[in-house]
């Protein structure tokens, strides 16, 4: 079990635009009539989304008056799933996974890289507001280990300079490209491909 | 070495593009109407003469799974449900499948619907994979638009919908029931069994759950047979499955490779064998993160298939193969592995919601050389306490790789960690009310 606490500033209203209320009434529509429960997962996406990457509590509250269940519910969602961030982080927002078999290939040095570049502790923003940055359970690219991922990008196959070299993009306010930063195919074996190898070659 | 004409994956790499064009050149989506047209029993015989196992990780035969949909649709619609919520460490193969192989997933969706009679599928992919869920968005879009899914979808007459579930960040709704719970938009606590999906799964209604990989493989073993994915591999653990190679070796990769394939070929010839050579090795998870480690010695000769493994009291799992050599502390990886499962236990169960975090603890303490003599003992009951006494086979999954460590590696933990109890029992002073006083000096 990990604890988690929504933040101590909270806004005071929170409305879905009009971008999201059509995006939201569209999942709604996938789920049987009177399941309408099941959205909730993804509106509380919708909701941090258009709100800077965090959920404030109006937004679980407008969420269980939008989905008609109880705000206890959704809350409890909210704070039982990691991936719903309850207190502001940054734009760019860092998450490098630490789990043995990225820990094995150096998962440290990218934390250390975090630590230079970013802030000394994590869920701390940076000077410039930002990014910031965490530790989080396996990311399912063990192959591409050590990897990390910002907003919705797997950076893969990364030591410590690469890593820096990836957050002076970011701070230059630059995208950096995803994917594996060996130059290699996927999760091919590199310079070792044995099977396949027609298909390579056509 | 699997020829490359019976690898059911040959986009594993992304050589040839995934979109519906590209996968129609690899055999997906040729006369799907054919293979529904044999009827049902059909089907599901094929599968079961396949012997086919779930490759989610329990490795339940797939044709008797879906045998338990019950035969006629009552007054609840059947659901079936994709478990591409993939999480334990080690493993990185539906990732794979639903950015580069796609249409063999949905097109398996489409058969395996038929044969369980649900109009509606869900995906639930896990949150952190919001790309991959796009590229599968965009594959199932254009299934649409080419008619391969919807109405008379394929034109096999049965109607389908396919809707992707995005997760959160738990690994545990990768557990069928738990996540059942989350697509019913409730936390991700397991639920008691039975009863069983099969009969009352999602929103009470009979619901046949199954990994991506098991599924993607289904339109290919129907096309060819259920004989010719039988002849691979061998009795009980046949065909084909992907591994991961993750950890310290030169190239890790994924690879689709035949059922009872040793585990040293896999690591010598196709991940470039262990950093530091064989002799550097010093363990191998063979399935992911659960599953408890196996020593060097039987890793020259072991197969990797789910009976073999099995018999070393370990197992397939996922077949997410992380090698650990010399180099590393065992004892600090897989208290790392605890304080992965520290974090993810869902908190249901108590034995597990404590005994996940006492798990980690203690093996930090033991890696550090902190623990004293008893503890490895200690550490010992606890496992024994919390697996096989949780609703969900997390209790096991959590417990079963430090099982393994004190299986294997007692002696080094018994070598690092030789201090005295804190306070010692001494028989020869008779109980005094200032026995603490006594024992200070020890405290």
């Amino acid at each position: 079990m990990n604890l988690r606490r929504p933040s101590k500033n909270q806004p005071e209203v929170f409305e879905f635009n009009t971008s999201s209320l059509e995006e939201a009434n569209k999942i709604v529509s996938k789920y049987p009539k009177g399941k309408q429960q099941s959205a909730v997962m993804a509106l509380l996406y919708i909701a941090q989304k258009q709100n800077d990457n965090w959920i404030p509590l109006v937004a679980m509250k407008y969420i269980a008056k939008f989905l008609d269940m109880p705000y206890i519910k959704v809350y409890e969602v909210a704070t039982f799933y990691t991936m719903y961030n309850l207190a502001p982080v940054g734009k760019y927002f860092v998450q490098v996974c630490t789990t043995t078999p990225c820990m094995i290939r150096g998962a440290n040095q990218l934390v250390e890289a975090c630590k230079e570049k970013i802030s000394e502790n994590e869920n701390q923003l940076s000077t410039d507001k930002n990014c910031s940055w965490m530790e989080v359970e396996c990311l399912g690219a063990c192959v591409n280990a050590p990897m990390m991922q910002i907003n919705d990008d797997y950076y893969e196959d990364l030591d410590k300079e690469k890593t820096l070299e990836i957050f002076d993009k970011i701070s230059k306010g630059e995208t950096p490209k995803p994917g594996s930063y060996r130059g290699r195919l996927n999760t091919e074996p590199e310079n070792n491909r044995k099977t396949l190898m027609d298909i390579k070659n056509a | 070495m699997l020829k490359d004409q019976d690898r059911i994956f040959k986009n594993l790499y992304n050589d040839m593009g995934s979109d519906v064009a590209a996968a129609q050149t690899r055999g997906d989506w040729v006369k799907t109407s054919d293979l529904t047209a044999k009827g049902r029993d059909w089907i599901i015989n094929e599968i079961k003469d396949s012997q086919l196992r779930g490759r989610g990780g329990a490795g339940f035969p797939t044709g008797l799974k879906w045998s338990f949909a019950p035969k006629e649709v009552g007054s609840r619609p059947h659901y079936l449900v994709i478990n591409a919520d993939e999480s334990e460490p080690g493993t990185c193969k539906d990732r794979d499948i639903l950015r580069f192989e796609p249409h063999k997933l949905i097109e398996g969706c489409l058969i395996a619907s038929y044969a369980v009679q649900a109009h509606v599928c869900y995906i639930y992919i896990r949150g952190e994979y919001f790309i991959e869920g796009q590229k599968l968005q965009t594959a199932i879009d254009e299934a649409y638009a080419k008619k391969l899914l919807g109405k008379d979808a394929a034109g096999t007459g049965w109607d389908l919908d396919i809707y992707i579930h995005y997760g959160a960040g738990a690994y545990i709704c990768g557990e069928e029931t738990a996540l059942l719970e989350s697509i019913e938009g409730k936390k991700g606590q397991p639920r008691l069994k039975p009863p069983f999906p099969a009969l009352i799964g999602l929103y009470g209604c009979p619901t046949i759950i199954n990994n991506v990989e098991t599924i993607a493989v289904v339109p290919t073993i129907l096309r060819r047979g259920g004989k010719w994915f039988s002849s691979l591999g061998r009795e009980k653990n046949t065909g084909t499955k992907i591994f991961c190679i993750s950890g310290n070796v030169n190239n890790p990769c994924n690879v689709e490779e035949e059922m009872n394939i040793p585990l040293k070929e896999l690591i010598e010839v196709h991940a470039g064998g262990v950093i530091g050579g064989w002799d550097n090795l010093q363990a191998v998870i063979p399935g992911g993160s659960s599953m408890p480690l196996i020593p060097k010695e039987k890793c020259e000769t072991l197969t990797m298939d789910f009976d073999s493994l099995m018999a070393e009291k370990s197992g397939l799992g996922t077949a997410g193969i992380v090698v650990i050599n010399k180099d590393q502390d065992i004892i600090k990886c897989m208290a790392r592995i605890a304080r992965f499962y520290k974090h993810e236990s869902c908190g249901q169960c108590t034995p597990c919601r404590e005994g996940s975090g006492w798990m980690w603890r203690m093996l930090e303490r033991m890696a550090k050389g902190d623990a004293t003599k008893d503890e490895v003992e200690m550490l010992g009951d606890v496992t024994n306490q919390i697996a096989g006494h949780t609703i969900c086979a997390f209790g096991e999954g959590s417990s079963w790789p430090v099982q393994g460590l004190l299986r294997h590696f007692k002696k080094e933990i018994e070598e690092r960690n030789n201090l005295d109890p804190i306070v010692q029992k001494k028989n020869n002073i008779p109980y005094l009310v200032d026995q603490h006083l006594l024992d200070k000096k020890n405290a």
